[in-house]
């Protein structure tokens, strides 16, 4: 089954949007959105490393983003500038990684894979990577769910409470790196932060509980894999964008969905 | 002996932010801390809940103390669905006493279906002083816990906290810009700015040199609540308008 490269595809762009998806609602409530944008950006200095030495692309950008993820949640709190210094760190990653890969001969082109994604390329290998780094990011969201919403919700009281809220941060943290390096075969690191927050985005009105939300968020986001690859299979086009288009179109639609409820709520006339 | 700080500083990168902090809070008692705006409050009791890094002294308190704490806010992003009720048991080490205390001060519960990002001001401050209180506390911190309420609002706020430490015993540690209320109810004030300038009885503390430096000379604190706190002063002029 797996020889087959359309249920590879299919399998790889699932299993990434299910693994972002419950993920990306902590980036939204957290408003953490340039965080992952900018980790996501530095991945590709990890990719280029790993381009010259020839060692796994995905152990490369896990690597960098770790990196840069830890450094910012140490960094956090001790400076007001937080999203500037993100900004600093996530495009001089970006751009050595850039000058790397031009000394690289023959990777110019490949290059865009890795920019936007070329989930027809995925080996039986990555789809087995994208799964288990699936299945760590759940383990990691569902054994900490409930100290991860308090200390989203404050810091303080969750210390109160008897909580950690920097080691929780940091799981948030390496759940972020391991999406963004599993992501990268499927969407690559321009659009993958789109996979976290657009789902989450789409589910915000539709789900009454943090559970819920995580819940619709995950289906969404795999319905949208599963959509844009069929609709760049018919119209030939590049499937990491068309995931990220599908996935605002149903953004779009559940949006328009909350208005109307909104309007027509019973017992309220606007006028 | 419920919590003591020994010699306890703070800093925050080169900036320092406590300075040596010695104070103790014993069972039952009401302490008050005042201090101008910066002058490290929040910051103290961040150090006692463990959420501020102690740069040099200790603070002692038994693992088997149960602190119920009030954050001066809650800023809940609206993307986060989550109710009241939710949030009451997020994390939270309730027991049958303290699930009594937190249902007194909810009252009617008919807003605890609703989004904690739509409750009003007040039905706020309920919940997180319910939530303070369910597992039944040894001491309460409240971390200018009437911010935000209208001043029948805060006096009916004050009482509830008299009510709950006459009937549990809790002692409250407490920072508030409400000087006359610090002046009636507590036991002890402490008036911090960076270091403690003063501690003691609310008479001598408002009496003493390094108070009136801080808060003016006007000794019954009007002219400092109408400095400190603009809300207030709001509220009090639409008052005489009525």
């Amino acid at each position: 089954m797996l020889d087959d490269f359309m249920v590879r595809a299919t399998l790889a762009g699932v299993g990434v949007s299910l693994a972002a998806a419950p993920l990306g609602c902590f980036v939204v409530w957290r408003r953490m959105a340039y965080f992952g944008e900018a980790t996501a950006h530095a991945a590709l200095l990890g990719i280029s490393l790993s381009l010259m030495f020839e060692f796994s692309v995905f152990a490369g950008a896990l690597f960098v983003s770790v990196i840069m993820a830890t450094a910012v949640t140490i960094g956090q709190g001790r400076s007001l500038f937080l999203d500037t210094l993100l900004g600093v760190a996530g495009h001089s990653c970006m751009a050595l990684g850039l000058i790397i890969v031009s000394f690289i001969s023959g990777v110019r082109i490949e290059l865009m894979a890795y920019l936007i994604g070329d989930i027809l390329a995925v080996s039986k290998t990555d789809v087995l990577l994208i799964w288990l780094g699936l299945a760590l990011v759940l383990l990691l969201l569902i054994w900490r769910w409930s100290a991860l919403l308090l200390c989203t919700l404050n810091e303080d009281l969750a210390a109160a409470s008897g909580l950690y809220p920097k080691r929780e941060n940091f799981v948030l943290t390496i759940a972020l790196a391991v999406v963004v390096a599993v992501g990268i075969k499927v969407v690559g690191v321009l659009l993958i932060i789109s996979l976290l927050i657009i789902p989450a985005a789409s589910s915000r009105s539709l789900g009454s509980t943090p559970e819920k939300m995580a819940i619709y968020a995950s289906l969404l986001g795999a319905l949208s894999a599963i959509l844009g690859f069929n609709v760049s299979y018919v119209f030939d086009t590049p499937t990491g964008p068309s995931i990220v288009c599908v996935a605002s179109l149903i953004f779009l639609l559940t949006l328009t969905f909350s208005l109307l409820k909104e309007r027509f709520r019973p017992g309220i006339k606007i006028t | 002996m419920l919590i003591e700080v020994q010699s306890l500083n703070v800093r925050y990168g080169n900036k320092k932010v406590l300075e040596n902090i010695n104070l103790s809070v014993s069972s039952g008692e009401i302490v008050t801390i005042v201090g101008p705006n910066g002058s490290g409050k929040t910051t103290l009791f961040k150090a006692i809940i463990g959420s501020a890094p102690i740069s040099s002294g200790k603070i002692i308190m038994s693992p088997s103390v149960k602190v119920g704490y009030v954050p001066q806010v809650l800023n809940v992003d609206r993307s986060l669905p989550l109710t009241a009720e939710r949030f009451l048991n997020l994390v939270n080490n309730r027991n049958d006493q303290g699930l009594l205390r937190a249902q007194q001060i909810l009252g009617s519960e008919d807003y605890l279906s609703t989004q904690i990002s739509s409750l009003s001001g007040g039905q706020l401050q309920r919940v997180l002083l319910a939530r303070a209180l369910m597992n039944d506390p040894d001491v309460l911190l409240l971390d200018e816990a009437t911010r935000g309420l209208d001043q029948p609002g805060s006096a009916a706020f004050y009482k509830k906290i008299e009510e709950v430490r006459e009937s549990s015993g809790c002692a409250v540690l407490m920072i508030s810009h409400d000087l006359h209320v610090v002046m009636s109810a507590s036991n002890r004030v402490i008036c911090l700015n960076g270091h403690i300038c003063c501690q003691g009885e609310p008479q001598s503390v408002a009496s003493s040199p390094e108070y009136r430096d801080l808060f003016g000379s006007n000794i019954d604190g009007t002219f400092a609540l109408y400095q400190h706190n603009h809300k207030e002063n709001k509220s009090r002029i639409n008052h005489s308008n009525a």
